[in-house]
């Protein structure tokens, strides 16, 4: 573990404890799975739709086929290849949780830093406002929001999603935030006379970045659900297949109630619990190695 | 001892009596919590307000427009109705509007649904919680007991087989999302396997029974209940399984525990009164994010069972942009939540009287 000076290449240091992250993850083999399953997933969301191109075609005669070596997981209700759907579904979905947990996360990381290491009125102000965010149940809060203003474009929903999952992030790092306050380099730094700004963003949050991926990472499943939740419902007037999409129209569709039709919505359905178990699962192994005592076998 | 000029002991004691009682009501944790879920409520219902008139497509203008396009109605006769069906007079500046809202809102009046005309807001609420708080408890309750005691289990026997399956069980039931575990459960045993009569399980209580302190109706309701708050129990039940986990994990290296042991103590003895106890206490603060998040997840999940619960009212309401309808019920779970979490405080500070006495110092 390298001791931490006052003031090195902040980016190098953001790097580093990356590199350090992902060294450490492999110490956790389930853990290690989960990342891999994480970018697997990414990969095929993203590069599969270059090799797999999306099935439009719609072929009356092939509705609700089952599975075959032609169409790996059957076709849905208008005949279309139900594998090129998910391939091509992830898309949207990773990018919305993306955007809505960087966005949540810039949030909290600027005001849970800033709120532990100034202290006083100014963390008072924002914990109780994160408080009081905080007791909102979040996915009404969303679906009612949803009534007012359309979501047409997955750019909108997911800042929208960001500007609202903020508050669970802040309190966690805020608490991260705080025991780093009396750590020795903090001390220095302060000595040293270098000014709030410099020291809350450039000393301690190139340190926090463990916690910062930990928060992010959860920020995504939150996303992910939020996301899921609200296009079942109807509420997002979005074409385009990706999975919340599917589950959707199976449901719509009534595709949930005929034998043959199982692969149209239990597909989408796996693949987003694979997703959220991926991603949490990679989580979990972080918390383990910077939280000692979450550990099953000392 | 010098006094202040002109004040005699005995006034300086009654005085400081009083402010003294006072000040200890002020810092006792009860009284900082019941603020603190007044200033919540408070600002929650102000939130709301603005959302409604702030945003675009501000529903009431729509409303007023829709009257007098659709109807002919003069324009001042539609803001009349208007200004009935939201229980707000639109005549009148926004701030004045806001204090008859707050008014209203004190007296129970939240408005008429705009698209069951005659209806009050407070009626339709006042049908559907009742079986969202029912099935919704009970969810919480179950899944709380069950957890709990097999995390304690968990922990006790660690690394055993036991430990190692629930594990895995438990962190893939809190990772997929509530409602599609309710769509699995429709499709595995409804559909597929045919386990459950799916169809005959829809809705709150079977149509045409009478609702009525009887038997008959309790079995009903519990038949059609079993499938959300199994969904609940299901999803919530892993969560609470960890965390005991490693809360038990942590108090049983305390030392009181070791020298419990060391004094002979039955083992069920240790489990119940000292570590069972101090190993639940932090589990309260999770239960506070909890409630609200199931709640919340009731907005899907009675979606998928066609049940009649408020959860369900507010996805149609929301649907159908009944904005009266979605602003109460939006309001009323809201405070649901706030009280919960209040009640949950309260309990753990009853539990716990290291919360009150930290709090006062």
């Amino acid at each position: 573990m390298t001791t931490q000076t006052v003031s090195n290449n902040p980016l190098r240091k953001i790097l580093s404890s990356i590199g350090t992250s992902l060294r450490l993850l492999t110490y956790n083999r389930v853990g290690f799975v989960g990342f891999l399953a994480v970018v697997a997933i990414v990969l095929l969301s993203y590069l599969g739709p270059l090799v797999i191109p999306l099935d439009t075609k719609t072929k009356i005669d092939m509705i609700y086929t089952t599975p075959s070596m032609e169409h790996i997981l059957g076709t849905d209700h208008q005949g279309r290849d139900i594998w090129s759907q998910i391939v091509n579904g992830g898309r949207d979905v990773i990018f919305v949780a993306f955007l809505a947990a960087l966005i949540s996360t810039l949030i909290a990381v600027s005001f849970g830093t800033l709120s532990a290491f100034v202290g006083g009125w100014l963390d008072n102000l924002i914990m109780s406002l994160t408080d009081i965010i905080l007791t909102i149940p979040q996915f009404p809060l969303l679906a009612v929001l949803a009534a007012f203003v359309s979501l047409n474009s997955l750019t909108f929903l997911g800042v929208l999603m960001g500007l609202l999952n903020w508050p669970a992030l802040l309190r966690a790092i805020r608490s991260q935030a705080l025991s780093l306050k009396q750590r020795d380099f903090i001390e220095a730094a302060r000595a040293l006379d270098m000014g709030t700004w410099h020291i809350v963003f450039r000393e301690m949050v190139p340190n926090m970045m463990p916690y910062i991926i930990v928060s992010f990472t959860l920020g995504m499943t939150s996303a992910v659900y939020q996301q899921a939740g609200l296009v079942f419902l109807g509420l997002v007037p979005i074409s385009g297949g990706n999975w919340s999409v599917m589950i959707q129209l199976a449901w719509v569709r009534g595709a949930i109630f005929s034998k043959d039709s199982v692969w149209y919505i239990m597909a989408p359905i796996l693949a987003i619990a694979l997703f959220q178990l991926a991603l949490i699962t990679m989580t979990r192994s972080l918390e383990l190695v910077f939280n000692p005592r979450l550990r099953s076998n000392e | 001892m010098a006094t202040a000029a002109g004040v005699s002991p005995s006034q300086t004691t009654n005085r400081l009596d009083a402010r003294s009682i006072l000040r200890s009501i002020g810092n006792s944790y009860v009284f900082r919590k019941l603020l603190r879920t007044l200033i919540t409520i408070f600002v929650v219902t102000t939130i709301i307000f603005f959302l409604i008139r702030l945003l675009p497509g501000n529903p009431i203008e729509i409303y007023v427009n829709q009257l007098v396009v659709t109807y002919g109605i003069p324009y001042h006769e539609a803001l009349d109705q208007a200004a009935a069906l939201f229980a707000i007079d639109l005549d009148q500046p926004i701030a004045l509007q806001y204090v008859s809202y707050l008014k209203n809102l004190l007296q129970g009046n939240l408005g008429m649904s705009v698209l069951s005309p005659g209806t009050s807001v407070t009626e339709v609420i006042a049908r559907f919680l009742p079986w969202t708080l029912f099935s919704v408890g009970m969810g919480l309750l179950i899944s709380f007991i069950v957890g709990i005691t097999l995390g304690v289990m968990m922990a006790y026997r660690r690394d055993s087989l036991l430990d190692h399956v629930l594990t895995i069980f438990s962190s893939i039931m809190s990772s997929v999302p509530d409602f599609l575990v309710g769509l699995m459960l429709v499709v595995w045993l409804g559909v597929q396997w045919k386990v459950l009569p799916i169809a005959a399980m829809r809705g709150a209580y079977s149509s045409g029974m009478q609702p009525g302190l009887n038997f008959a109706f309790f079995k009903d309701a519990f038949f059609h209940a079993t499938l959300p708050v199994s969904t609940y129990i299901l999803t919530s039940v892993g969560f609470w399984m960890l965390s005991m986990k490693s809360n038990t994990i942590s108090v049983l290296g305390e030392d009181y525990v070791t020298i419990a042991k060391a004094r002979g103590l039955k083992e069920s003895r240790i489990t119940s009164a000292y570590v069972g106890r101090n190993a639940m206490l932090p589990m309260f603060t999770i239960l506070t994010i909890r409630i609200g998040f199931v709640v919340g997840g009731s907005l899907l999940v009675e979606q998928i069972f066609e049940y009649a619960g408020i959860g369900r009212m507010l996805g149609q309401a929301i649907g159908q942009r009944d904005y009266t309808l979605m602003q109460g019920i939006f309001l009323v779970i809201t405070f649901s939540v706030i009280t919960a979490n209040f009640f949950a405080d309260i309990l753990y500070s009853w539990l716990d009287p290291r919360i009150k006495i930290g709090a006062q110092e």
